[in-house]
């Protein structure tokens, strides 16, 4: 290894910055279960390869005297542990990026936290990583975490993996364990489709087999770590693969001007390519390639381009330019692999955003095919998946996705999910197919509309979501407005939630995913009844903001009236009609709305109907007036 | 090779942070950072104009020099630019020499900064901060979240993978976007070189007045300096690694008087560029509790 300056003296100035300037990039991750060595060992990595400057070594020695691990000597992984709590607490929290060079590569380590409870982070690193340093303690084996990290090594596609077997000083250079290390190893991923596994046993703390060989075991007879990175081919063949260019932005500074900017995922593109548009399948040529500020004969894989073409041709972000021969599949329901990486479970039925190159849609789970148990790769049932579960799930989405697989192309074969509300990355997904049923099943036009049933029954259909807490008056609110509304004629339905879990929802409890699928159910059941003419009510607890935003979405813009029952929980509570605050006091009753399950008030509902110091007819007048139904002439009286 | 996919990258990061902003803006501080950022920002919008404004926290205490290298760039990018001064700490006259670094950085940068991206309502803000700057950058994500008072919680980075950067933000929080987080000092100064990118000349070396104060060579730009007994101005020959108020900026000696040199030099030295800077090495961790309260 050389530092950039032995290169400067020997060259000139203009040619080392050429030299530096084509040198390619290796990204590698370090992981591995907690206290194996990683920052060690990168620190070792950047202590020798001389990237330290000298006031940061005076920090670091410094440090180790208050933070470090290593006694009178320098602890060379708080190089790479940077945060506060990281140094106090001696572990990595969040994978942190270093730069180092030889006179072959410029490298990028990641280095990733051992921790279980850190694995999105480690995951994050994976996620753009050329090959994957797995570390294992040579006194431990193969340990849980080692296993977790390979498998999600393996589903993110890393295919070159050095298994470092590090602290070999503290098993006195024993061939025999570390032979059994590796063979445990090798059985372990022997289905995980990596292309190279190369185990080197080494000592990050003392240095050997890092950059040099070690004499303390001559047994060993493959390169060091360093000479393994330096000379790696790594088969990124992404400018070989057919030609995808997600666009991010369209460039209009006038009207002679019209570019199509993005970044290639793969293939290359050069002036009179014929291509085609998705998801509209419009086709143009390439009329010239900008890069920068100037025109280019060609781009690759990787390049930041602006496009102009031949045509006209009605282009948005979100669209996708391919090569004309070589098109990506549409569909909006798939097959994935799925990491999950929120504290937050998720649930099935529920919507995230899904963003997959640079579009992004509404989509739900609509079935977990299976969670994956991390040791054996078994394959479990699951309802829903709770924090760096690994499952196989089908996905539904709001409008067709332009993609290839994730095994064929990684740039449009990868999604992240976000959360709706907290606007947080929940999961990490790979697409390995699209679901068959979706292209081939097709919305059948109906002749007789909406709007002409509505016609017959003079009224304008309309869905009125009530929601509130157990107890707060939704039910017998919804009920008598139901008898006014229908002692004026118009054509109504109820739909309570106790009845409906009576039937069509008697299926599921109470546990989030549940709760979710429950709205779901109920909601498209409305829009059938909306459809079909009718004026429904839905009286549901309908706890989370997500699900009654995810319903009101499947109505109209004026369809959808959401009002709000506002009682107080210890209204409800004083009322508790049905005993249900009583028994969820108790813990008989668990996941009760408001007692140990949350309830998210709406933010802007059509109607807030305050019910303290309200009578249940001011309450339905309230809402009838909002609504715009005529007043009663006289008080209400049913008539059978 | 190298070069060409980190400028990609960066370019990448630009149009898709802008993509997605209500309000964006970019960060602008004079130095060779925000030169290759601004330069970056031309290319990934050219033929148009960077389609946003640029934002200088103006503590009244910058080079002569940078505000001249401020107002040729301005022009010559056709680019919008803001500039803002914490009115309190104006009123006050707060500076270095008067009420110590810690206070006038704290005042006129890290206040100053959290008023005007309130005052603009700014949701997107680039920056040029890089990971190999220092040991908690390296572990700040591109699209890197504040919440309500521009608080950075290190514990709680949203996952960021691929390129699929997650651009949502609920009320009241804002973004900070790095697009050249994974450059190192040696890529920018490489970067300048190849793209002749205009940069202050106060980073070739120069002879220029200096007082030699508490072991570092503070350059004279105006007649603020409060000269204690003793302390007499030299003409050296000097350069600047990193650029910022002059009184907080130290000046090494150096013979480096064109680009190339001072490449050469950079990589000859054995010391990081931020050692120039007096406020990151005060206690352990520092820079990281700054980024907490909101230093950019």
């Amino acid at each position: 290894m050389v530092r950039p300056t032995d290169e400067l003296a020997a060259h000139s100035i203009v040619s080392f910055l050429e030299s530096q300037g084509t040198k390619s990039t290796l990204r590698f991750i370090t992981c591995g279960s907690v206290d194996d060595g990683k920052s060690t060992l990168i620190g070792r990595l950047l202590f020798e390869s001389k990237a330290i400057f000298d006031d940061q070594l005076a920090s670091i020695e410094a440090d180790s005297r208050q933070y470090g691990t290593q006694g009178e000597k320098i602890d060379l992984a708080l190089l790479v542990d940077g945060l506060q709590a990281e140094r106090e607490q001696g572990i990595t929290i969040d994978v942190a990026y270093r730069f180092f060079a030889t006179n072959k590569r410029r490298f990028m380590v990641a280095d990733t936290p051992g921790h279980e409870q850190y694995t999105r982070n480690m995951a994050t690193g994976a996620s753009t990583a050329d090959v994957a340093v797995i570390l294992i303690d040579a006194r431990k084996g193969v340990l849980t975490q080692t296993r977790r990290h390979s498998r999600i090594v393996s589903m993110m596609g890393i295919r070159d993996i050095v298994l470092a077997i590090n602290k070999m000083d503290l098993i006195g250079f024993n061939q025999t364990e570390f032979d059994k290390i590796v063979a445990d190893f090798r059985a372990f991923v022997s289905d995980f489709e990596f292309s190279t596994v190369t185990a080197i046993p080494l000592s990050g703390l003392d240095g050997d087999n890092v950059l040099h060989r070690s004499a303390r075991m001559p047994w060993y007879d493959g390169p060091s770590l360093m000479d393994f990175l330096d000379t790696v081919q790594v088969s990124d063949d992404a400018v070989g693969r057919p030609f995808r260019l997600p666009i991010q932005w369209v460039n209009r500074p006038n009207l002679d001007f019209r570019g199509f900017c993005g970044r290639i995922a793969s293939g290359r593109v050069q002036p009179g390519d014929v291509i085609t548009v998705l998801p509209s399948g419009a086709q143009s040529r390439v009329k010239s390639v900008l890069s920068g500020f100037s025109d280019a004969e060609a781009a690759v894989a990787g390049d930041s381009v602006t496009l102009t073409l031949d045509d006209e041709v009605d282009i948005s972000r979100g669209d996708v330019i391919v090569a004309n021969a070589y098109r990506p599949e549409v569909a909006d329901q798939f097959e994935a692999r799925l990491l999950w990486m929120n504290e937050h479970p998720m649930a099935p039925g529920r919507q995230y955003f899904l963003k997959l190159g640079t579009r992004e849609v509404s989509a739900t789970i609509t079935e977990i095919k299976y969670r994956e148990d991390v040791n054996t790769g078994a394959r479990l049932a699951a309802k829903t998946l709770d924090l760096n579960a690994i499952a196989t799930v089908n996905l539904s989405t709001s409008a067709p996705l332009v993609f290839d697989t994730y095994r064929d192309d990684k740039g449009l074969g990868c999604f992240i999910l976000i959360d709706k509300l907290t606007c947080k990355t929940v999961g990490a997904g790979m697409i390995q197919f699209a679901l068959r049923r979706a292209r081939n099943i097709h919305w059948q036009e109906l002749e007789i509309s909406k709007e002409l049933r509505a016609e017959l029954k003079y009224q304008i259909p309309k869905c009125i979501w009530f929601t509130g807490l157990s107890g707060s008056g939704k039910s017998t609110i919804a009920n008598l407005l139901e008898k006014r509304l229908y002692a004026q004629g118009k054509h109504t339905y109820l739909l309570d939630g106790d009845n409906i879990r009576h039937g069509l929802n008697r299926d599921l409890g109470f546990i989030e995913a549940d709760r979710v699928e429950n709205i779901r159910r109920v909601a498209e059941v409305a829009k059938l009844m909306v459809d079909a003419g009718l004026i429904v009510l839905v009286s549901f607890i309908s706890p989370y903001r997500n699900e009654r935003q995810m319903a009101r979405e499947l109505f109209g813009p004026d369809e959808f009236v959401e009002v709000f029952v506002d009682t107080p929980i210890e209204e409800c509570e004083k009322r508790d009609v049905k005993g249900l605050y009583a028994k969820a006091r108790t813990g008989q009753l668990k996941n009760f709305t408001g007692i140990d399950s949350p309830y998210e008030a709406p933010a802007k509902p059509e109607i807030h109907l305050k019910t303290i110091g309200c009578s249940v007819n001011e309450c339905v007048e309230d809402i009838a007036h909002k609504l715009g139904v005529e007043p009663l002439s006289s008080p209400l009286v049913m008539y059978r | 090779m190298h070069m060409n996919s980190l400028e990609a990258e960066a370019i990448e990061i630009i149009r898709e942070a802008f993509s997605m902003a209500r309000n964006p803006v970019m960060m602008y501080s004079i130095g060779k950072d925000s030169s290759v950022m601004l330069h970056l920002a031309r290319k990934a919008f050219y033929p148009a104009p960077p389609p946003f404004p640029l934002l200088h926290i103006d503590t009244g205490w910058k080079f002569q020099a940078m505000y001249a290298h401020r107002a040729r760039m301005v022009e010559e990018a056709q680019v919008k630019l803001i500039t803002y001064t914490n009115p309190d700490g104006a009123a006050q006259n707060v500076g270095p020499f008067s009420h110590g670094s810690n206070y006038h950085t704290d005042i006129m940068k890290t206040q100053a900064l959290k008023q005007a991206l309130d005052f603009h309502k700014f949701d997107v803000v680039f920056g040029g901060a890089r990971r190999d700057e220092e040991e908690s950058r390296a572990k700040e994500r591109i699209f890197s979240f504040r919440s309500e008072g521009h608080r950075w919680d290190p514990k709680a980075q949203r996952p960021e993978l691929w390129n699929l950067y997650n651009t949502h933000m609920r009320a009241n929080e804002t973004i900070r976007v790095f697009p050249i987080s994974n450059w190192t000092e040696l890529d920018i100064w490489q970067y300048i070189y190849k793209e002749d990118i205009p940069i202050v000349p106060l980073y070739l070396a120069d002879l220029r007045p200096v007082v030699r104060r508490g072991g570092q060579w503070i350059m004279i730009d105006d007649n603020r300096f409060p000269f204690q007994p003793g302390e007499q101005v030299e003409n050296r020959k000097v350069r600047f690694r990193t650029l910022g108020c002059w009184p907080l900026t130290a000046a090494v000696e150096s013979e480096a008087d064109t680009l190339e040199a001072v490449i050469a030099e950079t990589f000859n030295a054995r010391s990081s560029e931020r050692q120039g800077r007096l406020i990151d090495s005060d206690t352990p961790g520092s820079m990281e509790k700054k980024k907490q309260e909101g230093y950019f």
